[in-house]
């Protein structure tokens, strides 16, 4: 029997010693650009936990990193590279617009938040569809395939939005207001019902959505057939295949699973927010779910946490940029990718130390 | 032939190699205990063992893939470090593989230049190499095509393409891992012929076998290994199969099965006509029919990549083919590749690789317990969701049942040893209490006590009713557990016999293809 | 269309080529070594804005060059550190160092110029310019083929021509020298060429390297050798992913990469010349569908062909020595 190294050392002290170095390489280029890390660090944490409407906004980000982070963890655990994030939310934001802007738009949130979240799902899974088919039938890889098709959706919203969607005489690319029906509330506003107050922030009732949807991965990665086939699939296809689970069908329910939750992330932004259909609702969301999948181990929990962590780059990667105006919003891409580097494709330079370490410890004692 | 040889060509009495203490361990691990080992020049060495005995190990050491942990290491009397390979093609070492080390869609030059190039520029070297092959082929009856692309020919053609690169890089000493899985009885004897001539010309030879048979026909001295350790080093001329099997095993060894004679029902499985193209074209398959009855066992011999491994796949619905398939006389759909209307149908499937489809090695073994019946509503509840309760307390009776250990149902399958592995594959396959049981390769890469209790597991089957189909390359475990024995040959069914009343050299030659009343 | 229009749409074909083609030679290299490189876009991206800094303040195209080619190599070797020292994933390094060079770029860019990501406009010596080959005037005026000769294959700027260069450069690296026999191994069998006493390594970390130099040369080119003269936010739109389905329709093959990159350059060309099309006076297709194009078609290629095209066959696995 082969040793097993303590199942925390991988999920939890790997990961944050990589968290670790990625934050010390962004403290170079903090240097490199000729401002203090510590007082950079010192004003993000501030910014974005310090009032409770940073945190309000840092939770607001941290909603949508949850719903795309889930997506392409859910992607992961069938082995496949969802890259595709960022399109599909954005055409999922069509779907919103769809809904919202037609009768149900004027009814009550009650009734459009569930068929707003549908038309966000259902307009994701659709944009996941082709590159998943083609994956399955054709052999085309995902990754490529969702690239292009998020240079597609970008093209497909401007084009909606300059001919089809724009409000008459307007110059700026955007669709007409919701109606009131489909405002669904902020938290403040669901805090006021019951007495507490708080500052104003765009976070809204998605919040919940989003936790909702962690425990439901969860469930479905770890408690249902269709999870088991997922990783069964994405452990090993050509025994998936002995074991009568058709890779075609695993490709694709996993696909748009995936690009269904990204999708919802439009309930978030533009129900929850803009209350518009407007050309950039997704503003790289999309991509920050592959560092929060990496960063979380595809673990619903750690998608969670690994959101929170992005959510508060991103509001206190706002405050820093006011304060240090050297220190664009570029930051967050910068540190996002070095997330990605170090907990993802670097992450044995960590592993293997670390591993080397506790088997020495173990063989000690035994 | 000029600078070819010069090394290594002076008589010494020193031995060509010679092992003292070597020991390696990996992790908790003891692969290699105090080694000492010293094969003469120009002899053929058999080192047998069992699986996990360390023999492979001991011969990276050798080839410098891995460092040993101590010990010393001496060629022709000198001593000597091999870091990496290249340091052992320096000293003269030579190494075949079990599985080849070819770029399988190079020419046959390229490969044997591969490495050993004379400059910058292909040409020069690819021309010498043509001349010194002719040369080689002459000299040890290794006749290849130069031009042919590797992945084109035969496996025992590639094998010699193997011999080849090592003698291009004049090595002196051969060691051969376990060169006759892939062979039939002929080719490993024409094989074993090559060895000889290359020992007459001085060359020494080391072979890795678990094949008692072998070590016995070609070998001039033995050495046996077992839990790492080299028990034994013998003349092969005073010791015998029966000796060699205890010390390999540490006990008396049964190597025949007990069995009563079968008492054969109706037909179960019928196969009718099957066919199979692959996606490259190639006919794996033509036209293969058989039948097999309750509580018998027809054993599927033949070599290596005749068609076993579709024929497996067909039946275990991974592969779509042509022909017809019928279980009690219903035929069933051959044309949807489903493993999981092939399991309903009441085929279990024990496949011939473990790693790559009989396990999930990232999943436990309480989750590897219901693979591919992971959708029967005992293991099911509302909703799609899994009866995780059920399929515990079905893993937990596997693993006491068929005694695997270590008895721990959360561990990863890949964590278990080969036989282990193979115990969670058959205990998931046999308790579903099928009609018709497919297996393959049942005891490959397991050791000698799991061997057994396998064995002992499908007769039993046998005797309780159900029809077994058992694909084996190895014809020993073929000949003493089937009751009737068909042969593979191309894609074909070459011949088929009684097992009783047949022996190793007539389906030896049906291996090789003759078929009909020659054989 | 007249027949200098069409010798004006070829030549701005070989002209939008010119990047796809360096960034698949790059990926062809890496890929037939076994490492998958979808990081072409961002080291592309990485030279194209340290080239055009460099050039800027230097007033030398070359050192941009250099430079670019530098930084290009810098990000492959995190590559090679990532996918065959540490065994990583290389599909997820290869996004990594996409981000990294789009979050750098825009980031530097900005504390340097502060033009919004932007480096200033290049002039003179800090471009390189169209090189006018002997006699291309004087050629000029043969019926035909003068035109061929003065508007298509001369007036090119110096990078172009080594892309085209590149093309039988890589071929006869590949299948004529011992270098490229060990690199095509060592991408189908990693197993062989270890065993065979060479370090699959060292192989590996050397096409990684030339993956680098060739981006560096496809990213030089977009910010030195185009009209943009200068580097623009994302400069690299996708190229560097068309590059790699350019490789796999071109079946990893040195020159049909060529023919792939040609098209790819065409269809750009096609897209940039005629923005809004009108079909017989029906409808007019949209400016975006036309500048979606080449996205599109992309997908349609890797659709359409991909099924019957095999990859290297040790191509993204990490090398582990076993028995």
């Amino acid at each position: 029997m082969k040793r097993q190294v303590p199942g925390w050392v991988g999920l939890v002290l790997v990961p944050l010693l990589n968290l670790v170095l990625a934050l010390i390489v962004a403290g170079v280029v903090v240097v490199f650009i000729g401002e203090n890390p510590f007082r950079a660090m010192r004003l993000l944490v501030a910014g974005a936990l310090g009032s409770s409407y940073g945190i309000g906004y840092t939770l607001y980000y941290a909603t949508s990193f949850v719903f795309t982070g889930l997506a392409v963890a859910i992607a992961f655990h069938g082995s496949l590279f969802n890259i595709g994030g960022e399109g599909q939310a954005g055409v999922a934001g069509i779907g919103v617009a769809v809904v919202c802007l037609s009768i149900v738009g004027e009814t009550h949130w009650l009734l459009a938040f569930p068929l707003a979240a549908a038309g966000a799902a259902a307009a994701g899974a659709a944009w996941a569809a082709v590159p998943a088919y083609l994956q399955a039938k054709r052999g085309s890889h995902v990754v490529i395939t969702t690239i292009m098709f998020n240079f597609i959706a970008s093209a497909l919203l401007v084009y909606l939005l300059v001919n089809v969607m724009k409000v008459e005489g307007s110059m700026s690319p955007e669709s007409r207001k919701f109606g009131t029906g489909a405002h669904i509330p902020y938290m403040h506003e669901m805090a006021a019902w019951l007495g507490i107050t708080m500052s104003r922030t765009p976070l809204n009732l998605s919040f919940f959505l989003a936790a909702g949807a962690a425990i439901l991965t969860w469930v479905l990665i770890w408690r249902t057939r269709l999870g088991y086939e997922i990783r069964a699939f994405g452990q090993s296809e050509s025994a998936a295949v002995y074991a009568g689970i058709s890779p075609y069908r695993i490709t694709m329910l996993t696909m748009l699973i995936s690009g269904g939750m990204a999708g919802l992330m439009a309930t978030n932004t533009v129900m929850g927010e803009a209350h518009r259909l407007v050309l950039d609702a997704v503003q790289g969301a999309g991509f920050v779910g592959i560092a929060v999948a990496l960063m979380g181990r595809s673990h619903p929990v750690g998608v969670v946490l690994a959101a929170i962590l992005f959510g508060i780059l991103y509001q206190g990667g706002a405050e820093l940029a006011f304060e240090m105006p050297a220190i664009s919003r570029d930051m967050i891409v910068v540190i996002q990718a070095l997330v990605i580097l170090f907990t993802g494709a670097l992450e044995n330079l960590v592993r293997f130390p670390v591993e080397a370490v506790f088997r020495n410890l173990q063989g000690r004692r035994s | 032939m000029t600078g070819r040889n010069d090394r290594g060509r002076h008589e010494s009495a020193a031995p060509a190699i010679e092992l003292r203490g070597i020991s390696k361990s990996f992790g908790p691990v003891q692969a290699n205990r105090d080694i000492n080992l010293a094969v003469k020049r120009g002899e053929i060495h058999g080192i047998v063992g069992e699986n996990g005995a360390g023999k492979s190990t001991l011969m990276s050491i050798l080839f410098g893939f891995y460092q040993a942990d101590s010990g010393r290491i001496f060629v022709d009397g000198r001593e000597t470090t091999i870091p990496d390979s290249k340091a052992a093609i320096r000293a003269g070492i030579g190494m075949v593989h079990q599985h080849f080390k070819l770029v399988e869609n190079f020419t046959v030059l390229e490969n044997i230049v591969l490495g050993a190039e004379d400059g910058m520029l292909l040409k020069p070297s690819l021309a010498r190499a043509r001349d010194l092959l002719t040369e080689l082929a002459q000299e040890y009856e290794l006749e290849v095509d130069p031009e042919a692309v590797v992945e084109e020919l035969s496996v025992g053609l590639q094998q010699r393409v193997e011999i080849l690169k090592a003698l291009y890089r004049n090595a002196d000493i051969l060691i051969l891992d376990e060169p006759t899985g892939v062979l039939t009885p002929a080719e490993a004897d024409h094989l074993f012929r090559i060895l000889r001539n290359l020992r007459d010309q001085g060359k020494t030879v080391v072979l890795i076998t678990h094949k008692l048979r072998e070590i016995m026909a070609a070998t001039d001295t033995v050495s046996v290994m077992r839990q790492g350790e080299m028990v034994a080093t013998t003349a092969t001329s005073e010791t015998s199969p029966e000796e060699l099997a205890e010390r390999m095993v540490g006990r008396k060894v049964l190597l025949r099965v007990d069995k009563a004679p079968a008492a054969p029902g109706d037909t179960v499985l019928e196969v009718d006509e099957l066919s199979l193209t692959d996606l490259a074209g190639v006919r794996r398959l033509k036209g293969v029919s058989f039948h097999v009855r309750a509580g018998e066992i027809l054993g599927i011999a033949g070599v290596a990549g005749n068609g076993q491994s579709e024929l497996l796949s067909v039946l275990g619905g991974i592969l779509p083919a042509t022909g017809a398939v019928r279980v009690r006389g219903r035929e069933i759909d051959l044309a949807r590749a489903d493993g999981q209307s092939r399991r309903r149908d009441g085929i279990a499937h024990v496949p011939e690789d473990r790693h790559r489809l009989g396990l999930v090695m990232n999943f436990a073994q309480w989750e590897n317990a219901v693979f591919g019946y992971h959708t029967a509503s005992e293991y099911s509840r509302k909703y799609g969701l899994t009866n995780r309760n059920a399929i515990r307390t079905a893993a937990d009776e596997m693993v006491r049942k068929y005694d695997i250990r270590p008895a721990r149902m959360d561990l990863f399958a890949g964590s278990f040893s080969g036989g282990n592995q193979q115990k969670i594959v058959i205990s998931r396959e046999f308790e579903r209490n099928p009609d018709i049981l497919v297996v393959g390769q049942p005891t490959r890469g397991v050791d000698i006590g799991a061997i057994e209790f396998i064995h002992r597991q499908i007769v039993a089957l046998r005797d309780a009713g159900k029809a077994i189909l058992l694909v084996s390359v190895e014809l020993d475990e073929i000949l003493s557990l089937s009751d009737r024995v068909a042969v593979m040959f191309d894609g074909r069914i070459s011949g088929e016999r009684v097992a009783a009343d047949t022996d190793e050299r007539e389906l030896g030659l049906l291996m090789a293809g003759v078929s009909g009343e020659a054989a | 269309m007249d027949y200098l229009a069409v010798l004006q749409l070829f030549d701005s074909t070989l002209r939008l080529a010119t990047p796809f083609l360096f960034a698949c030679l790059a990926g062809l290299f890496s890929e037939r070594a076994g490492i998958f490189d979808i990081g072409l876009e961002g080291k592309m991206l990485a030279g194209a804005f340290s080239a055009a800094t460099v050039a800027a303040i230097t007033g030398s195209a070359w050192l941009g060059l250099f430079t670019g080619v530098g930084i290009s190599v810098l990000l492959s070797i995190l590559h090679g550190l990532a996918s065959i020292t540490l065994r990583g994933n290389q599909l997820i390094s290869g996004v990594a160092i996409n981000f990294l060079a789009s979050g750098l770029t825009a980031l530097i860019g900005q504390s340097l110029f502060e033009l919004g990501g932007r480096t200033p406009q290049l002039k003179g010596s800090g471009r390189f310019t169209e090189i006018t080959l002997p006699l291309a005037e004087t050629l000029g005026g043969i019926p035909v083929l003068g035109p061929v000769y003065e508007g298509l294959v001369s007036g090119h700027n110096v990078i172009v021509y080594m892309a085209l260069a590149a093309v039988p450069i890589t071929w006869w690296t590949l299948f004529r020298t011992r270098f490229g026999l060990r690199l095509r191994a060592v991408g189908e069998n990693p197993g062989a060429v270890d065993t065979a006493g060479i370090s699959v390594t060292g192989q590996r970390y050397m096409a990684v390297i030339i993956c680098g130099v060739l981006c560096g040369m496809a990213g030089a080119y977009l910010s030195l050798g185009t009209s943009a003269a200068g580097f623009v936010r994302e400069m690299s739109a996708g190229k560097g992913f068309i590059a790699l389905a350019a490789l796999i329709f071109a079946k990893w093959k040195p020159l049909n990469a060529l023919a792939a990159c040609l098209l790819f350059g065409f269809l750009e060309a096609v897209a940039t010349k005629y923005q809004n099309v009108d079909v017989f006076g029906l409808f007019t297709v949209p400016v975006q569908f036309m500048q979606a194009l080449p996205y599109i078609l992309t997908v349609v290629i890797l659709a359409g062909f991909v099924g019957k095209a095999i990859p290297p066959r040790a191509g993204g696995v990490p090398y582990v020595k076993e028995e």
